[in-house]
């Protein structure tokens, strides 16, 4: 007889989903699917209004990574406007992005993940969290809370707040950086840069006890999505985008971001809200493909950055082609964040960095306009159509999370037919089938997560969908 | 008659004694002597409409409130501006026009320089316990340098009377009764489309809201210049 079951809600991610995980009549698992249960319509709401509200109301989608949008957003307004931004506002802009990225993935990495490592993936799940591992591991929760506030520091510095920052405006930024600013960002980098060096140092160390999440965690072959520069380095605000293989080979480069709907096309599956984002020439779904760290990791030649490329040329020894275990997106994250703080303090050094030229003025010139940048989760795209009045009459947006929707889906079949075995859930089942999910750092909610321990309701159920077992927690 | 023939009258304003001429309004002489009363239809320099009814106060002797702006003083008054009452009404009234229309100040372009959130701070209004409306409004993006958002326009009329009484072109006026009333231009046209509008912007300058602003302001970014009014009104009155 066939069965079900059910993760609702799923904990330690960023929104709202749950998992199904379907059982045939010998008890294996059949299918699983990654459900993202809640609903948004900003594409439509948008409808109406200025372009130039596009990057403020953009950003409300997230409370999170709302800088990723302001930037993606504010580049597709540039587009509308047809202007080359001052290279400073580029800078700026750059800054932001990475000191978002820096926050967002300490975030992922401290606060949601660790407690996984941390504690275990068996331990009692309600005392698996920051706070529980604030107790057990003094060090490494001030580590995390520390780093998330520098890169939310200087958000705040050069935005004016923390979330929602409305420094980024079409044609480039409002206000040009101070001195005073520049010199408080570089005075705490290296205390940022240590934590990140000693965290890194201790998750390598601590792989090892993992080798079985590691080949279970989405552990498969798929294409790899990202910006890159034109030198094929690591690129997080502007550049073309490139995918590879699973053995690491470039199948489409400098592919211009304007270019976009050539190679991406996205599906809609009747059982979640989130589109799925697949390689168009491919075809659905064997166009799937990952973005996000690991992707940008697994695409680049070099990161551009010293002591980032020190620790990326040991990553991308874990494979012979490219790293294909979504467990390591937790890994892929720390180097990222290494290397946002190093390239955060080449732009303060740059001559021009405090230059007041930051912002073009212009008008609506094009009637369509596309901006592409990468967010903390991956490759993110807003698209606009204008009328000649500037006001928005159709939009698209390409969330980074999308892009990872085919494999977050594929993940949690793979972790399921390893530990769910039987009509028996065990919580460290439970748990891993919920990490591996985590491992992608989905944003789904895009608003602020909730600390603490969320209820977590399973259900087991037949074929008729009669409950047959059931479990709350929370 | 000049203003300094006026008789002058003495009054209490909340326990305060207070000297004004007779033809002044309670809001002036309160504005003279640092007296706060809140209001949003009212600017210095254009005609009085009364339509907000933010300036309500109390006078000892009537049960009844008048508003602050369009009540002359007069000799023994004794008037209250803030009381449990009044700001009940206030905070009613500021509830109804936040539920009239589509009022998101995150993403406003007045976000921070605007009178009505403003109002809605000082006055300590936390929620809205009126039903929204959510009506569907039009954004006319089709004048050259300015738009209005009809989202975020209370019905202040500020716009009409600056634009009939300083600019004199009367381009602004209300069509429209009651939830229905919306400003226009010329005989409702596009605002691009307008014969009479000179884009001098005297109108976007006193909106109280985001409704009026400029193109290429981004959110938050809509301060207004209103230092010019008092001093266009005394020139139009000296050459009239």
């Amino acid at each position: 007889m066939e069965r079900t079951i059910t993760i609702d809600p799923v904990t330690r991610i960023e929104g709202h989903a749950k998992i199904t995980i379907l059982l045939d009549d010998e008890g294996l698992v059949q299918d699983a699917h990654f459900h993202v249960t809640q609903f948004r319509g900003f594409e439509k709401l948008c409808e109406g209004r200025p372009f130039y509200e596009m990057p403020s109301l953009m950003a409300r989608i997230c409370g999170i990574c709302p800088v990723s949008h302001l930037v993606a957003s504010a580049k597709a307004c540039d587009a509308l406007m047809a202007v080359q931004i001052p290279p400073t506002a580029i800078h700026l802009r750059t800054i932001l992005n990475l000191a978002q990225l820096v926050q967002s993935h300490a975030l992922s990495f401290f606060h949601l993940a660790s407690p996984d490592f941390l504690l275990g993936m068996d331990s009692d799940p309600a005392g698996r969290n920051i706070l529980a591992m604030a107790h057990s591991h003094p060090t490494m929760a001030r580590d995390g809370i520390r780093l998330r506030q520098f890169g939310q520091q200087i958000i705040e510095w050069l935005g004016g707040k923390r979330i929602h920052p409305a420094w980024v405006v079409p044609g480039g930024v409002n206000a040009p950086l101070s001195e005073e600013v520049r010199d408080q960002i570089l005075a705490d980098m290296p205390e940022a840069v240590s934590i990140v060096q000693r965290t890194l140092t201790w998750f390598k160390r601590t792989m090892n006890q993992y080798r079985e999440e590691i080949q279970t965690f989405a552990n498969f072959p798929s294409l790899f999505l990202g910006l890159v520069n034109s030198q094929g380095m690591l690129e997080h605000y502007d550049g073309t985008l490139r995918i590879v293989d699973a053995m690491g080979n470039i199948i489409e480069d400098q592919i211009a971001t304007q270019r976009y709907p050539e190679i991406i096309a996205e599906a809609v599956e009747p059982w979640s809200y989130l589109k799925s984002a697949y390689y168009k020439p491919m075809g659905y779904p064997q166009g799937m493909y990952r973005a996000g760290p690991l992707a940008r990791l697994n695409i680049i030649h070099s990161c551009g950055t010293t002591l980032a490329d020190e620790e990326w040329v040991m990553f991308r020894e874990l494979n012979r082609g490219a790293v294909l275990s979504s467990f390591h997106y937790h890994y892929a994250r720390l180097i990222e964040i290494l290397y946002g703080l190093e390239r955060i303090e080449q732009l303060l050094h740059d001559p021009d960095i405090l230059s007041k030229h930051v912002r073009a003025f212009a008008g609506p010139n094009n009637r369509e306009g596309i901006g592409v940048s990468e967010a903390p989760r991956g490759t993110l795209i807003h698209h606009y159509r204008i009328d000649e009045r500037g006001l928005i009459t159709w939009a698209n947006l390409i969330i980074a999370t999308g892009n990872n929707a085919l494999a977050m889906n594929r993940g949690v079949l793979q972790v399921a037919r390893h530990f769910v075995q039987g009509q028996q859930l065990t919580e460290g089942a439970l748990n891993r089938v919920e990490a591996v999910i985590r491992a992608f750092d989905p944003c789904l909610s895009c608003s602020t997560h909730a600390v603490g321990q969320m209820p977590l309701h399973v259900q087991l159920l037949d074929a008729q969908g009669t409950v047959l077992d059931e479990s709350l927690r929370g | 008659m000049s203003r300094l023939s006026q008789q002058v009258v003495t009054l209490k304003i909340d326990g305060r004694d207070v000297g004004a001429r007779s033809n002044e309004t309670i809001l002036e002489v309160a504005h003279e002597n640092d007296i706060n009363i809140p209001s949003l239809c009212s600017v210095e320099g254009l005609s009085v409409v009364g339509s907000c009814r933010l300036c309500l106060v109390e006078v000892r002797g009537t049960s009844e409130l008048v508003s602050a702006c369009s009540t002359y003083v007069r000799e023994g008054m004794d008037i209250v501006t803030h009381s449990e009452r009044l700001s009940h009404y206030r905070q009613t009234i500021l509830s109804l026009f936040f539920s009239e229309r589509n009022h998101l100040c995150a993403v406003c372009v007045s976000n921070n320089h605007c009178e009505l959130q403003g109002q809605a701070q000082a006055l300590g209004l936390s929620h809205v316990e009126v039903a929204y409306r959510y009506p569907q409004l039009p954004v006319d993006a089709s004048h050259e340098r300015f738009v209005i958002d009809h989202n975020r326009c209370i019905l202040c009329t500020r716009c009409v009377r600056v634009c009939d009484e300083i600019e004199r072109a009367h381009t602004w006026d209300v069509a429209g009764r009651g939830v229905q009333a919306l400003v226009i231009t010329d005989l409702n046209e596009p605002w691009g489309s307008s014969e009479t509008c000179t884009s001098c912007g005297k109108c976007v300058q006193v909106c109280p809201t985001g409704a009026l602003f400029e193109k290429g302001k981004a959110v938050a970014e809509m301060s207004r210049r209103r230092r010019f009014l008092p001093y266009l009104a005394k020139t139009k009155e000296k050459s009239s």
